[in-house]
């Protein structure tokens, strides 16, 4: 094969959902922070809109940066880069300035700044870097837990902030593990865990615990003869408990009132009707009321009338619900779709692991936030505030999301030359 | 194993991306409910409550009006208070009232308004309206109750109060929701529909905070609020008031028409209450203090109280004597004063003197000629179909059926006919002997004190009434338009008119105007409970009559002492407009009618 080969071109699908989302986004900002009595234009710089725009143009000068540096640099500097991010999660939680209950805001003139933003792509990039590395074997024990170690410590360290939203946002990437060949056994015991977790808070502990038994029981009676797999089934069982108990300790015990019923609320918010409880209902009475072809442009009442908490940023989803319907949701659901289909079928194409490994980081990324979201404002999942990707109003978010994907859009215009160096 | 794991991943997102859209569809498309809770949100229907309808006196002052009162209004959710104690102490609630009252407001609405305290005293008004700027959440809403400026007259004008729970339940209207109020007794009651007006509604846009932003769907919704209807009453509220204050710790009523229209000038039944203590909030202890009270304030003794009239009715005998034929105007009789007992002395006496001086012996003899007028040889025959002849005359004189007035609850009286006297006594087995009582306005005979007014108006008119009323808007009914005959030739009015001119002289002497004829007819009626009842119909003046009235004073001895003491004074403030015999009006005002009178 011959060296040097010529630049592929950008992956213009890619851009295009992101223009198209981005500029979607900024009407809707506009129309969630739009009143009737006081009139400002949608350019006004003192409106969530106006700032909008200038973080769009912001992230139009980080994609020249970006596209304009060498490609390499990514590789040789993921390590670097997640020490920084690293460092500074640290450092705000020592300087940082405390927004809304979570401490994880550096405050710079007139802007915020949110390191664990810019967490996501440093640890992407490094778990890319870390896999690409030699020819790592994620069967290896050492390895799986380097590889996690990798993404826990952000986690960890956004969840210190009192930001339990970001922080749940690094466990997504054990898809990244996943397509790059660690056991499906581990992803299955992962959601069992969960589950577990949230049927603790949900239903009857006897119950449940008669449940684990019961079903551990089942287990070993079809497998009678293979002595180490039963062993296996019953530490499962028992750590099944003990998780159910923990939990039930760090509820009654450890947790004051207050984070007891923020949790509570988070898994039913019919526990706190005007609490917590009160956003999904509102949020969900927003999007309901849109019918099928929504109430028009700047018409949401619910939006209009402050009924819906957070509606430029966590909330968003609920002015296209409202004002666009069921034909607008779907019409949004289907551009997101289409972009984390879009990314894995980018990632898929490159031809080293390191990139491989970062688009699915990518699309991994970009999926929760759009299924956790979304969810969320329509009582699917519990009350998460991490914004739309591109889409709710924020510079921290916007500008680090388009750094994840314009990083791996210049990866990909790169995919031949890659294979070269290795 | 690589391109299963891909195909995972793109399975997951394409699921999560279905999810969504089915679950968009179920609340977007086929779930109503948060449509309808969008609605409730935004949406607040605004009452507005017309003006109910003002009340006049006949001379255009004001009677019944509307008064601001203010309550205090609460969104639970919005309650941000920093010392409740505070709070508590200006309203001069307790702590726990608070949380209950709150917790209440809460289960109607979290973001609608509700009642905290309605109807603040000027004390706690004034304290709170300053301050609330401070006790977010609360705010006070301005409506209006009725106000009535006069002390009296209370139990023809009645009350309003709020809906009851069964008369909701029958209005078939729709026109009353609950905390609605509505007229309840008197003119309130019977005057409701033209009073209440039509309440509006308008659909206001609000905010999360209940701040308004503008109307819904542009008002298409909205009714605009119609005032009710003002009254403008029959009643002089200076000849009113006057003769409530002659009643004063008497117990009776006073009932004063216009002869020529069947309107009421003065409606007073003793002892009254003042109406306004039944319009605040205080109503349900004060209407219990009324309810109980041994004098029965809330008696409307006008329309209510059934008396036996007495010596008044002889008038009434004597038309229908003289209109039967059975004694002619100048036809002596002679009285020796054994068939009854009688003030008058025994002698010949004719119609004019037997009225003139109310000879009982004299009646008994005329009633006797109307009952057994020899129809039949059978007595018992002969009784009955007299007294039914005689019931069917009196009914005329608008006596033993209801007059038709336009206020609630009145009673017809009663005339007894033959029906009557066949399930006391049996079928056949009661003659005159039995009933003669009946020929002096005594025995089983009944009415009410404005019936016996009317027949002051009936004579006053030389045979015909108008119903008695106390609304002059006339547009609303032609029932009070139509003339009622009585059928008796008018020259036998000439006759009592006459004898009720010149009686006075003799069994009423305290009646007696200077300058006004006045003709009256005194009663006192037989009271087997204690001292008799003071009676007395009159009108004046005798030519052109302006006022007729009666008045009727319970346990006050005869009826030329009380009773017809308060009549002249009320028809000299009437047609003179004022009093030139103070002494009468202290002898009235005194009140000490049994003690020391000679009873006649």
């Amino acid at each position: 094969m011959k060296l040097q080969r010529q630049n592929q071109d950008l992956d213009w699908i890619t851009i295009l959902l992101y223009l198209f989302l981005a500029f979607l986004g900024w009407l809707n900002i506009y129309a969630a922070v739009y009143s009737d009595e006081i009139l400002h234009g949608i350019f006004d710089l003192s409106t969530d809109s106006g700032k909008q725009l200038v973080f769009i143009g912001v992230s139009f000068l980080i994609i020249i940066g970006i596209l304009t540096l060498d490609f390499k640099f990514y590789d040789s500097f993921a390590y670097l880069i997640y020490g920084l991010s690293i460092g500074l999660l640290v450092v705000v939680l020592v300087f940082g300035r405390e927004i809304a209950g979570s401490k994880s805001w550096f405050q710079i003139g007139g802007f915020g700044f949110q390191p664990s933003e810019f967490a996501k792509f440093a640890t992407v990039l490094a778990l890319a870097k870390f896999l690409g590395e030699g020819n790592r074997k994620l069967n290896n024990l050492k390895t799986q837990i380097r590889a996690c170690a990798l993404f826990l410590i952000p986690l960890v360290l956004t969840m210190l902030q009192g930001d339990w939203g970001t922080a749940t946002v690094f466990s997504i990437l054990v898809i990244v593990l996943y397509r790059e060949g660690i056991s499906p056994l581990y992803i299955v015991i992962g959601l069992l865990g969960v589950a577990i977790v949230v049927m603790t808070l949900l239903i009857n502990q006897t119950l449940l615990i008669i449940s684990i038994i019961v079903i551990t029981l089942l287990l070993i009676a079809i497998n009678p003869k293979n002595v180490k797999r039963a062993a296996v089934i019953v530490l499962a069982g028992l750590v099944g408990l003990g998780v159910v108990r923990s939990v039930d300790f760090m509820m009654t015990e450890v947790l004051k009132p207050h984070q007891q019923n923020r949790i509570m609320s988070m898994v039913n918010p019919n526990i706190d009707p005007l609490g917590i409880g009160w956003s999904v209902t509102q949020s969900k009475i927003a999007i309901g009321s849109g019918g099928i072809f929504g109430k028009g442009f700047l018409e949401g009442t619910q939006t209009k009338f402050d009924f819906v908490p957070a509606q430029s940023t966590d909330f968003i989803f609920c002015t296209v619900g409202e004002e666009q319907g069921w034909l607008g949701s779907i019409i949004l659901i289907t551009l997101f779709s289409a972009l984390i289909l879009r990314v894995i079928t980018v990632a898929e194409r490159q031809r080293s692991r390191f990139a491989r490994a970062y688009g699915y980081g990518v699309a991994s990324v970009i999926f929760f936030h759009f299924m956790v979201n979304i969810g969320m404002t329509i009582g699917l999942f519990p009350v998460i505030g991490i914004p739309l990707p591109f889409f709710s109003y924020g510079g921290s978010s916007l500008i680090s999301f388009t750094l994840l994907l314009f990083t791996l859009l210049k990866l990909d215009s790169h995919r031949t030359q890659v294979l070269e160096r290795l | 194993m690589n391109e299963n794991r891909k195909l995972f991943v793109q399975g997951g997102v394409i699921l999560v991306a279905l999810i969504f859209a089915v679950k968009l569809f179920s609340i977007q498309v086929l779930d109503t409910n948060y449509k309808l809770a969008a609605e409730n949100n935004i949406v607040q229907k605004i009452i507005e409550y017309p003006f109910r309808g003002l009340l006049y006196d006949r001379n255009g002052q004001i009677v019944v009006h509307n008064t601001p009162v203010y309550d205090l209004m609460v969104i639970p959710k919005e309650v941000q208070i920093k010392d409740t104690l505070e709070f508590c102490s200006i309203l001069g609630i307790e702590l726990q009232d608070f949380e209950d009252r709150i917790v209440s407001a809460r289960k109607y609405s979290a973001i609608h308004p509700s009642i905290f305290e309605g109807q603040l005293t000027n004390e706690q008004f004034a304290r709170i309206q300053d301050r609330l700027v401070e006790f977010i959440g609360f705010n006070i809403r301005a409506r209006t109750v009725r106000q009535y400026q006069y002390k009296g007259l209370a139990n023809a004008l009645g009350y309003i109060g709020e809906i009851s729970r069964r008369q909701l339940q029958n209005d078939t209207t729709n026109i009353y929701r609950q905390g609605d109020f509505i007229g309840i007794s008197g003119l309130e009651a019977s005057y409701e529909q033209e009073l209440r007006g039509q309440t509006g509604v308008s659909y206001k846009m609000v905010n999360v905070r209940g701040i308004e932003q503008g109307s819904f769907k542009n008002g298409e919704y909205d009714t605009l609020s119609v005032s009710g209807k003002d009254l403008m009453l029959t009643i002089d509220a200076d000849l009113q008031s006057y003769a409530e204050r002659l009643m004063e710790g008497k117990v009776g009523s006073v009932v004063a028409l216009e002869p020529a229209t069947g309107e009421i000038l003065a409606f007073v039944s003793a002892p009254s209450y003042d109406p306004n203590i039944l319009t605040g909030k205080n109503f349900s202890q004060n209407y219990l203090s009324l309810e109980v009270d041994t004098l029965k304030p809330l008696f409307n003794r006008p329309l209510m109280a059934m008396y036996p009239p007495g010596s008044i009715f002889k008038t009434i005998q004597s038309l229908i004597a003289l209109q039967e034929g059975v004694v002619t105007p100048t036809e002596e009789i002679y009285c020796d004063g054994t068939l009854i007992t009688d003030h008058a002395p025994p002698g010949y006496y004719n119609m004019h003197e037997g009225i003139k001086r109310s000879s009982n012996n004299f009646f008994c003899q005329v009633f006797r000629r109307i009952i057994r007028q020899g129809v039949s040889e059978n007595p018992f025959t002969d009784a009955r179909l007299g007294v039914d002849k005689w019931k069917e005359y009196v009914q005329r004189f608008g006596l033993g059926v209801p007059l038709g007035i336009d206020l609630p609850n009145e009673t017809p009286g009663n005339i007894p006919g033959s029906s009557y006297y066949n399930r006391l006594y049996g079928n056949g087995r009661w003659g005159f002997s039995n009933i003669y009582s009946l020929s002096i306005g005594q025995g089983e005979i009944l009415m009410n004190p404005i019936q016996m007014a009317n027949v002051s108006a009936i004579i006053a008119n030389k045979g015909f009434y108008y119903p008695p009323h106390m609304v002059k808007n006339y547009d609303l009914s032609d029932k009070y338009k139509k003339q009622v005959q009585t059928g008796i030739n008018e020259e036998y009015y000439d006759l009592v008119i006459e004898a009720m001119s010149e009686a006075l002289r003799g069994t009423a002497p305290r009646a007696i105007i200077r300058d006004i004829e006045i003709c009256g007819k005194t009663g006192t009626a037989e009271n087997p409970h204690g001292a008799d009842h003071s009676v007395f119909m009159a009108f004046a003046p005798k030519e052109n009559p302006q006022i007729a009235i009666s008045v009727y004073v319970e346990n006050a001895g005869w009826g030329g002492g009380a009773a017809a003491s308060i009549a002249s004074l009320l028809i000299e403030d009437y047609l003179k407009g004022e009093i030139t015999r103070s002494w009468i009006e202290d002898y009235v005002l005194k009140g000490e009618f049994v003690k020391g009178e000679i009873l006649n």
